[in-house]
């Protein structure tokens, strides 16, 4: 599924050739359309690949395609340069449907040194159109990755459509007036790069001019430079002879709902649900964490929002991050605390007392590959075991799950919810994938959000026989057997609460053997109870005797791979968790109402485990823990050997 | 009321010990050094007229740390180390409360030695009373970080092996703006630092003498008994000339300390010899902006046996609050951005639409 669709279309009017200032700028050459684009940017950690593939990311969505980022780097700032560990690289699926990975193999590959190349080749299908660098291919930096030869000469590449450009040399020509030191002309020609692709997809230009002079505000040169080398890369692209096509990709606007939509990034969406919850409940939202990648930008982002007063802290260590949350959340914040895996490790003391206090809290998770430091850049879901056991004794937590970057958003506010109607900590499962990558959102409307009120304990809510008054913090709703919250501040409720057993109702210490047998019950009923959505299960025709079943971010793969299946007219259901504690109630049903199940994961099967344990159901297992998302095309391949013999 | 406390809501009525009481039974070990510290801080709060229930108290984990329970205020008794974390959290964001830490010497200096420094560093309008009984109680008598070393406990039987923490050197150390030191069984004197610490914008460190019975008793009799007091106790007392020691003629102590010009620390002279020059005593100065002389004043107390042992406020300086900064970049925020106006962040700049 990686070749490109193209039909020829009539060239566009020559008048309206490059270099106009300000306005959309449309190739002259013969154009083609493609139902869909994978381009992958790769470079040294220093070329500025990240930022190359947000820019043309940017100037995809608003050009209205559908589209799937995948970034990839190096946990190193700057890994040695022009080294195979130190290629970072961005790739991007864009289409005029609706899609949903960043696609498996490249169409094209922008290679901006020999280590790029070679790292990424292996990913290329035959055919894939690839844009080198050849002034980075000096007989050094070729043998610095084991190059003997120079694969732009030896025939290695004949599979493939190569475009040999010498970008240093024409971004250092294009900017010769500039009067900028060689080092700083040098820097810009990733904007020189992704001025030529801007030209070989007809993405619009405005925008990237834009955001140059908004980075580059205080610097005017640099911002000039950089403007000038991704204007001489989208003319080069119209007047060099070794481009002789450009594509069209329509917009995807049969693909989404009518709405007012933008890219987001899974950490962005999830920044903004969090603020959103914020107002939603009424509650002044506080975060508490400790740098951590790549959780860290979730804390950039609520910091720069001060304005809804939101308030963030920097603590310490990841124990003091969660521990100021607790304590703002029983001051009556919205509370937060965001981190990854090794993080979490640190924080189950305090989830385990937040259990115990029945508090609300966010733990937010956004997974990485483990275990100890493991993969930091890299992304996994092994976590989902120690969300859910991860602390001493009987400790539930819930946990809910986005399955893409934008369900991030809606993640947070039903985290929120949960941890305020049932007072309890809830984890938040997200990963790097869903984090650093990104897809259109259509942009909700105010009056379209959930509701998520939340009323503090006012009253005393206990008569003792002599007919006074008291407050007593554990006396239960029937309903939810949540807690009263009962914020300092409020006379008459002062009470004390602490991490040993309570009585229950008074919350008086308590090691009554039958009070901890029934606390312990109860904090677990609480739980269970949750009341969360059914899964919906898609079986369109109905004749599926396997079911696929699937939580957080593989719901992009399994989703393309399912439909691969049906294209060539397999039968396969799906069905995909966002609560994954408590479950759906209909769960079990489901996974009885299939002759296999087959459970896709980033990790050694965790889920398939808790199903099998829970529902004494034979859910199998399909793993990976490569760091990397799931391939539509592998995956495709698995469920329908795994579904042969049903 | 000083501005620590400008924003904490006033009680209706006046207030009396008993208000501070909880209805929980205490269950400190009899005769434990508790008792009296939970009776000073019960009888002292009224003093300060603070609706009680805009009072917290949040503790760790440890004999002093059940302290909360039997207050009758919000409280919270949480994990072990963890309480100036949490409290920190509480406090900046919750500025109309009074938040007090109660700790001890393993919950603070051991296990949450992390959170206590930073809280001390980072100001925040928390006050910590440090319960220093120099072993750990609650888990039955194992040597504690202020222990002097060669300790013989069930865990150290040969004696332990690392040097002690002095607590009011460390919190210098770590940046605090409110030191100071007392003693369970004198009521007045923690009582005063009490006081000067309610009063305190910031992080206040009260470390408290107290005498566990059960496994170290007698561990500050040095700085009880009439007869080692009065050399043992330095008394500090800001403006007042650092003096201890037997009475000397002019009714001071007898012996007081001096800075030695040649290597700039501080020692003690004995006023009454022959030429001692009673115009070199410091005065001592809590609101000295530099915490090198408290610093040398903590230092002056042998760790074994306590002899020459200040106490009274060390430091006491004014340094910005965190909690009423991130209020204040808050309120700022809004000047520079506008109120939050939620369907504009969630819109961005880049948008496009999709038509029906
Ligand atoms: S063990 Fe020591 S510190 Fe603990 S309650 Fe008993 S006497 Fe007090």
């Amino acid at each position: 599924m990686t070749s490109q669709v193209s039909s020829p279309t009539t060239p566009e009017d020559p008048s309206s050739v490059a270099g106009v200032l300000g306005e959309q700028r449309k190739p002259a050459k013969e154009t083609r359309r493609l139902d869909r684009v994978i381009i992958r940017f790769a470079g040294d950690s220093g070329d500025g690949m990240q930022l190359t593939g947000d820019r043309f990311t940017s100037e995809t969505a608003s050009f209205g395609n559908d589209l799937s980022t995948l970034p990839n780097f190096p946990a190193e700032i700057r890994a040695p340069a022009g080294t195979l560990p130190g290629v970072s690289s961005f790739q991007l699926h864009f289409a005029d449907h609706d899609i949903l990975t960043p696609g498996d193999a490249p169409n094209v590959l922008v290679a901006m040194n020999p280590a790029a190349l070679k790292a990424n080749l292996g990913d290329l299908p035959r055919g894939a159109e690839i844009i080198v660098n050849t002034d980075e291919f000096t007989k050094r930096a070729m043998q610095k990755v084991g190059y003997s030869a120079n694969p732009l000469e030896d025939g290695s590449l004949e599979a493939y459509a190569v475009h040999p450009v010498p970008l240093t040399t024409l971004t250092l020509e294009a900017l010769k007036d500039s009067g900028l030191a060689r080092k700083d002309a040098e820097r810009a020609k990733n904007m020189f790069a992704l001025g030529l692709l801007s030209w070989m997809y007809h993405r619009p230009t405005d925008g990237t001019e834009t955001f140059l002079r908004k980075k580059f505000a205080k610097k005017p040169e640099i911002a000039e430079a950089n403007v000038a080398a991704y204007r001489a890369g989208w003319n080069f692209g119209e007047t060099t002879e070794d481009f002789a096509v450009s594509y069209e990709v329509q917009p995807a606007t049969s693909a989404f709902p009518a709405g007012t939509y933008r890219n987001i990034s899974g950490n962005l969406a999830l920044a903004y649900g969090l603020i959103t919850a914020g107002q939603q409940t009424g509650l002044p939202l506080f975060l508490g964490s400790y740098p951590i990648t790549p959780a860290s930008d979730i804390l950039h982002e609520l910091s720069r929002h001060k304005n809804f007063g939101v308030r963030t802290f920097q603590a310490e260590d990841e124990i003091a991050a969660i521990g100021a949350a607790l304590g703002a959340a029983f001051g009556g914040s919205l509370a937060v605390t965001t981190t990854s895996g090794p993080g979490v490790a640190l924080k189950s003391e305090t989830i385990g007392l937040a259990v115990s206090l029945e508090l609300p809290l966010l733990v937010v998770d956004i997974q990485r590959g483990g275990p100890s430091t493991g993969l930091p850049t890299k992304t996994e879901q092994a976590d989902l075991l120690q969300a859910m056991y991860g602390r001493n004794g009987e400790a539930p937590v819930p946990i809910v799950a986005p399955a893409t970057p934008a369900e991030c958003f809606t993640a947070a506010l039903e985290a929120a919810r949960i941890a305020t109607v049932y007072r309890t900590p809830v984890f938040l499962l997200s990963d790097g994938y869903l984090a650093n990558g990104s897809e259109p959102w259509r942009i909700p409307e105010l009056d379209e959000l959930p509701d998520l009120p939340v009323h503090f304990a006012t009253v005393p809510n206990h008569t003792a026989d002599d007919g006074s008054e008291a407050f007593w913090p554990y006396l239960r709703d029937p309903e939810t057997l949540a807690r009263p919250w009962a914020v300092p501040g409020t006379p008459g409720l002062e009470h004390r609460i602490g991490g040993i057993e309570k009585q229950d109702g008074t919350g008086n210490i308590s090691y009554d053997p039958a009070n901890h047998d029934f606390m312990v019950r109860t904090r677990q009923a609480k739980i269970d109870g949750i009341e969360v959505p059914d899964v919906v299960v898609d079986d369109p025709e109905g004749q599926a005797r396997t079911l696929v079943l699937g939580w957080g971010s593989t719901y992009g793969p399994i989703t393309a791979a399912v439909r691969r299946i049906r294209r060539e007219g397999g039968h396969v259901a799906q069905a995909h968790l966002r609560h994954l504690n408590p479950f759906p109630k209909n769960l079990g049903e489901v996974l009885r109402g299939y002759d296999r199940v087959l459970v896709p994961e980033m990790n050694l099967g965790q889920l398939a485990h808790l199903l099998r344990a829970k529902y004494l159901v034979d859910a199998r297992s399909y793993t990976q823990v490569t760091g990397l998302p799931f391939k539509a095309e592998q995956l495709a391949q698995a469920i329908v050997k795994e579904s042969a013999d049903v | 009321m000083s501005e620590a406390l400008a924003l904490v809501p006033k009680a209706e009525a006046k207030q009396s010990m008993k208000d501070f009481k909880s209805d929980q039974e205490v269950r400190w070990c009899p005769g434990c050094g508790d008792y009296a510290v939970l009776a000073a801080v019960q009888s002292f709060m009224p003093e300060l007229e603070l609706a009680r229930e805009n009072v917290v108290f949040v503790s760790g984990i440890g004999c002093s740390s059940r302290f909360p329970y039997y207050m009758n205020t919000y409280g919270m008794h949480s994990i072990h180390g963890r309480a100036p974390a949490i409290a920190t959290g509480l406090a900046a964001s919750r500025r109309d409360l009074s938040v007090w830490v109660v700790t001890g010497d393993g919950d603070a200096l051991s296990i949450g030695g992390n959170h206590l420094i930073h809280a001390l560093r980072r100001n925040v309008n928390l006050k910590i009373l440090l319960f220093n009984n120099r072993i750990y109680g609650l888990t039955k008598g194992q040597y504690s970080p202020t222990s002097e070393v060669g300790k013989i406990t069930k865990s150290t039987p040969m004696g332990s092996l690392d040097a002690p923490f002095n607590p009011v050197s460390l919190a210098l150390g770590a940046e605090a703006t409110f030191v100071a030191r007392t003693i369970d069984s004198d009521r007045k004197h923690l009582q005063g630092v009490l006081r000067a610490a309610a009063a305190h914008p910031g992080t206040a460190l009260v470390e408290i003498y107290q005498n566990c019975n059960i496994f170290n008793d007698g561990a500050f009799d040095a700085l009880k008994e009439r007869d080692t007091a009065q050399d043992a106790l330095i008394h500090l007392e800001h403006g007042q000339p650092i003096r201890f020691g037997a009475p000397a003629p002019d009714g001071l102590g007898s012996k007081g300390v001096v800075r030695n010009a040649a290597t700039g620390d501080l020692e003690v002279l004995d006023l009454a010899a022959e030429g001692a020059d009673a115009s070199r005593v410091l005065v001592h100065d809590a609101h000295a902006a530099s915490p090198t002389t408290a610093f040398a004043l903590s230092r002056l107390a042998d760790a074994d046996t306590l002899h020459r042992t200040p106490i009274g406020v060390l430091r006491d300086v004014i340094r910005p609050v965190y909690d009423t900064d991130m209020a204040e970049q808050l309120d700022q925020a809004v000047v520079q951005q506008g109120q939050g106006d939620l369907a504009k962040l969630l819109a961005g700049n880049d948008t496009w639409t999709v038509a029906g």
